[in-house]
């Protein structure tokens, strides 16, 4: 069975834009998969999808054997504690320390402070910010934030991690820091991996399956290594 | 013990949230205070003007008397036929010569006089108390219709007028307290919905790792819950110590003893309870509003 399953799916919004439409999509668990598109090609509405922040219209999104498109408000949250989700921009609380964001993450699902600890280091360890767990995130620099939203994405051992646009408001070379991180977890942990983007750089250096929407569909599906830069999107 | 620590982590959630929007909070706190001495006036008064109809209530009667030449067997189914009235609470009868034998002692001119007459012009007469003071009229216009009885009264007209003058008094005040209660419920509302709107962030990312509804639910709650039952305290205080105050200035009564008023113990205790009650059932509700309009979870 696959990891994520999405069948026949469409998706209008309220003001009548047809985001997706009749999209079709298998993911194998372990899977690296970059989504790319042009702007409106419908990107954000999959991966909006796929943590249940919009619901398809119709078909079917399935993650991990949850029908995401039948998973009620009140029961988001069961979804959401399988996956971790990387943002543009970090969306880190300002107020709280490394430490304590990373950690924040585990204290809303009720566990318990003997257990965030030694989670929340690891996670940190992993993203390469064991030494920063005291500055706040004003203090650390654009890749560095990412980094703390990629721990905290990661700290509850999330079967897949969902990125949109990580690298959009970071550097080249910061950029490849951060792929080099996400390339680390999917490779260490086993962690799925399904990130939209917009750089073409990453897309062509990594080498990983490549899914290329226009208009809510499926126009291209190149498997591992065989998406070229000439190619175009 | 995961229910537990959500809970713990609620109380510390909201307590912070109080402190962090001090001001906001003190708004919202003092506004509730102030309505909540309102609802606490509208209280005292409707409980007072229920106890001085009820009082009142219970002196009205109704006198019915009998026909002139009335044998003691007639008098006896009279009396038994008012007791079959199911409205009736209570049946006395009185005779012509304890009329007589009372009126003279009211003065010694009623009792030279009453003593002149031969014959005792008196009647004999019920007085009958019913459950209803509403049953007055139809009970005495049923009384009348008895066989040998002469006149039944009640005093018409002013009692009608005295029953609906409390009716909308009683009325009046119940609309007020409820209106105030609703006034509260929108401010803890607001106040709450600003709190939210400031933390709005910390929401979208409690959401996003997955916190359950409820665990981003509850510290609001209890949040409004707070703010309700501290803007509560001044009215209490104010309700036990200036009814008590008032009450022993008064002497109990007011209008030279006409009006009695009830007395403080244990009545300010169930009002500062029924406020707490409110102020923090309102904050509750409120919040709970704001936060699924806002939420929409």
């Amino acid at each position: 069975m696959k990891f994520i399953r999405i069948k026949d799916c469409y998706k209008v919004y309220k003001n009548g834009v047809a985001a997706i439409a009749g999209l079709t999509l298998d993911i194998d668990k372990g899977e690296f998969v970059f989504v790319i598109g042009a702007s409106g090609s419908g990107k954000s509405t999959l991966i909006k999808m796929l943590y249940r922040e919009e619901k398809p219209t119709k078909g079917i999104v399935e993650i991990g054997g949850i029908n995401v498109s039948k998973l009620r408000n009140r029961t988001v949250y069961k979804l959401r504690r399988k996956l971790g989700i990387v943002f543009q921009d970090f969306k880190l609380l300002p107020k709280l320390t490394v430490y304590e964001n990373v950690a924040f993450a585990l204290e809303c699902i009720g566990m318990k402070g003997s257990e965030i600890r030694p989670k929340v280091l690891k996670a940190l360890d992993q993203v390469g910010l064991k030494d920063k767990t005291r500055s706040f995130p004003n203090e650390l620099s654009g890749g560095e934030q990412q980094r703390v939203c990629i721990a905290r994405a990661i700290v509850n051992d999330p079967k897949l991690l969902i990125c949109d646009e990580p690298t959009g408001n970071l550097d080249p070379n910061t950029s490849k820091e951060i792929m080099t991180v996400l390339d680390s977890i999917n490779k260490d942990l086993g962690t799925t991996i399904v990130m939209a983007t917009h750089d073409k750089d990453i897309v062509n250096r990594m080498k990983k399956r490549v899914i290329v929407l226009d208009s809510g569909v499926l126009a291209q599906d190149h498997l591992k290594g065989s998406f070229k830069i000439s190619e175009t999107v | 013990m995961k229910p537990f620590r959500i809970i713990a982590r609620s109380f510390r959630d909201s307590f912070k949230s109080v402190l962090r929007n001090l001001s906001l909070s003190m708004a919202s706190i003092i506004c509730t205070t102030i309505t909540l001495i309102l609802v606490a006036i509208a209280i005292i008064v409707t409980v007072n003007v229920n106890h001085v109809t009820k009082s009142m209530e219970e002196e009205l009667t109704i006198v019915a008397y009998a026909e002139k030449e009335t044998t003691e067997e007639q008098i006896e189914e009279i009396k038994n036929k008012i007791n079959r009235i199911p409205e009736i609470k209570e049946v006395t009868y009185k005779s012509k010569d304890e009329w007589r034998l009372e009126m003279m002692s009211y003065s010694d001119t009623l009792e030279v006089t009453l003593n002149y007459l031969e014959n005792n012009p008196l009647l004999d007469s019920f007085i009958v108390t019913v459950n209803e003071v509403e049953d007055l009229g139809p009970v005495a216009r049923e009384i009348k219709g008895i066989d040998n009885i002469a006149s039944a009264n009640y005093g018409e007209g002013m009692v009608e007028e005295i029953i609906s003058v409390f009716n909308v008094i009683k009325t009046g005040t119940l609309a007020i307290v409820i209106a105030l209660i609703v006034v509260t419920a929108f401010l803890i509302s607001n106040t709450i919905k600003l709190t939210i709107f400031s933390r709005r962030n910390e929401i979208e990312i409690m959401r996003l790792v997955g916190s359950s509804n409820t665990s981003i639910k509850l510290p609001f709650v209890i949040e409004g819950f707070l703010l309700g039952l501290v803007g509560a305290l001044v009215p209490v205080i104010l309700t036990i110590y200036g009814y008590m105050l008032a009450y022993e200035k008064l002497g109990g009564s007011i209008s030279f003893g006409v009006i009695e008023l009830v007395k403080p113990m244990p009545f300010v205790l169930y009002t500062s309870l029924l406020l707490l009650l409110i102020g923090s059932l309102v904050g509750m509700f409120g919040s709970a509003r704001a936060v699924r309009k806002y939420l929409k979870i």
